[in-house]
Parts: structure tokens; C-alpha cells; sequence
């Protein structure tokens, strides 16, 4: 993530002085993401709570010594995701195995024509998508929309939903992805485009019920 | 390429990671299909909600307990 460094660098002498300000003004940024992210890690609210309070307490101890060699960000959640690990209550079902371990495509087959039909693997005549109308931002439309991909992000998979809220979510690069969490570039890209082609779906099904 | 080869490639074709052969493939697809043209206008607006997606609320108590953790450190 190139973040605006210049801003980051007053913000981590501020922390180096003790400034209860700056600190509250970091927790009040990222905490309810770095919940989000660690709820793909723990079975629980609280425990994920714990493991945000074990973040934050790392940083406070590591700030002193943080040399700025990736943004205080993708710092701050990389020790997150470590932490969250090591907490393990999910990780056997987790990683590698999850990622290769889909089924099923992007889209339903059945809206596919079959092996046999002239042209097979294409969309049936009703099945085939309709561009999804302009929500110019601000708008009653947008607005629904982002409630509708919040409750779909909410249901992915756990893996799913790390990878998709930090890459379109929070928008770390796919790199920044794949080293935080440890992913083969396969796997990663496996996980987010498993993520949006259901978020997708179900903004769609949400557009036919309202237009 | 058919349609239900596209729909799967469209992370990588966003992320500009297609071979540039299959990259063509994707976009002469793409000339002569209007649900694919279609999905792929779906796909990105996915993609920009998912951004606009934000998590604001943060539970005051848990809050409160963060910043008490920083003035133990302090």
C-alpha cells in the first residue's frame, strides 16, 4: 500500500511521545477492520477482540523500533494476522487446502448452455446479465448496494472474506495480500475472485428484485 | 473461449494477469458478447462497492479498554 507517508512519519513520532491522541486517532482508523480481519482467524467476537488488544499492545512496543520499511499499516496487520495464527483455533481448516478445496464456478453452469447445444458453455437466452445501472456516488442505489455487499462480505467463507476485504475492501495490493497471509499467487487470486463472483451474484439478484 | 471459460478468468483479467494470449482471447470474446461485456460491467461495479464498503462502528467499551491499555504503556 503506498500510503501517504509524509503524514504517516508525524504520526509515528507522535506515538513515540506518548501522544494518547494520535494513538485513539489509529485505533478509531483501523480497529473495526482489523476485526473484521481477525474474525476469519478465531470463533468468536471476544476472542477477536483479544487478538486486536494483542495487535495494538505489539505496536505500542514495537513503535519505538519500526523503521518505516512498510507502511505502519500493513505493519500493523501483518502483526495481526500472525497473532491471530497463532491463536490456531481455525487454522487446520484454514490456508492452502481451503483455497484449492471449491467447487463449484463463478457463475451457476446451469446458466450455461450444455455440451450438445450449438453453442455450448454460452449464456442461455435468459440467463445472459444485464449491465447493472449507474449509482453515481451519494446516491439512494449506492447506498443500497454497499449495505447489500456488506451482509454478502459478512457470509463468504472465512478465507474468502480476508482476502476479499483486504484487497477491495481495504485495498492493499495483491502482493501485500499474498505475503500477509502467506498465499501462492494462485491461491490468492483463487480466494478473491471465489469472493467477488458471490458478492457479485448476489448484487445481481439484488438488482432484479428492485428494477 | 466461451462464456463460461470468461467468467472465470475475470480476477486475473483485471489484475492484468493473463497471458497475452489468453488476454486476447478474452477480449475478442468480449467484441462479439454482450452478456460478457455485461458481466464483466457487474464484476468491476463489484469490485468499487466492495471499496465503498466501510467499518465505522467500533464498540465504546472496547474502545475505552484500548486506550486504558495505552496509558498502562505510557
Amino acid at each position: 500500500m503506498t500510503g501517504p507517508r509524509g503524514d504517516e512519519s508525524d504520526l509515528i513520532v507522535a506515538l513515540r511521545q506518548r501522544d494518547e491522541a494520535a494513538f485513539a486517532e489509529l485505533v478509531d482508523r483501523h480497529t473495526p477492520s482489523m476485526l473484521r480481519v481477525a474474525r476469519g482467524y478465531v470463533r468468536t467476537h471476544e476472542t477477536a477482540q483479544e487478538v486486536v488488544q494483542d495487535a495494538w499492545l505489539a505496536l505500542l512496543k514495537g513503535i519505538d523500533g519500526f523503521e518505516g520499511r512498510s507502511s505502519l499499516r500493513t505493519w500493523l496487520f501483518t502483526v495481526l494476522i500472525n497473532i491471530a495464527k497463532a491463536r490456531g483455533i481455525r487454522e487446520s481448516r484454514d490456508g492452502e487446502a481451503m483455497a484449492g478445496a471449491y467447487g463449484g464456478g463463478a457463475v451457476d453452469a446451469a446458466r450455461f448452455r450444455p455440451t450438445g447445444d450449438a453453442w455450448p458453455g454460452h449464456w442461455r437466452e435468459h440467463e445472459s446479465p444485464s449491465p447493472f445501472p449507474e449509482t453515481p456516488e451519494g446516491s439512494v442505489l449506492g447506498h443500497e448496494l454497499t449495505d447489500v455487499a456488506r451482509r454478502a462480505l459478512d457470509g463468504l467463507p472465512e478465507r474468502q472474506r480476508v482476502v476479499v476485504t483486504l484487497r477491495d475492501m481495504l485495498g492493499f495490493d495483491s502482493d501485500e495480500v499474498r505475503e500477509l497471509l502467506d498465499l501462492s499467487v494462485a491461491n490468492q487470486r483463487v480466494l478473491l475472485h471465489r469472493g467477488r463472483s458471490a458478492v457479485r451474484q448476489v448484487l445481481e439478484d439484488y438488482m432484479k428484485d428492485v428494477t | 473461449m466461451n462464456c463460461n471459460e470468461l467468467v472465470e478468468l475475470v480476477t486475473a483479467y483485471l489484475d492484468e494477469s493473463l497471458d497475452p494470449e489468453t488476454r486476447a482471447r478474452f477480449d475478442l470474446h468480449l467484441l462479439d458478447c454482450d452478456g460478457c461485456t455485461n458481466y464483466l460491467q457487474q464484476f468491476r461495479t463489484t469490485v468499487a462497492t466492495l471499496g465503498n464498503v466501510r467499518d465505522d462502528h467500533l464498540d465504546p467499551t472496547f474502545r475505552r479498554r484500548l486506550l486504558d491499555a495505552f496509558k498502562d504503556w505510557n
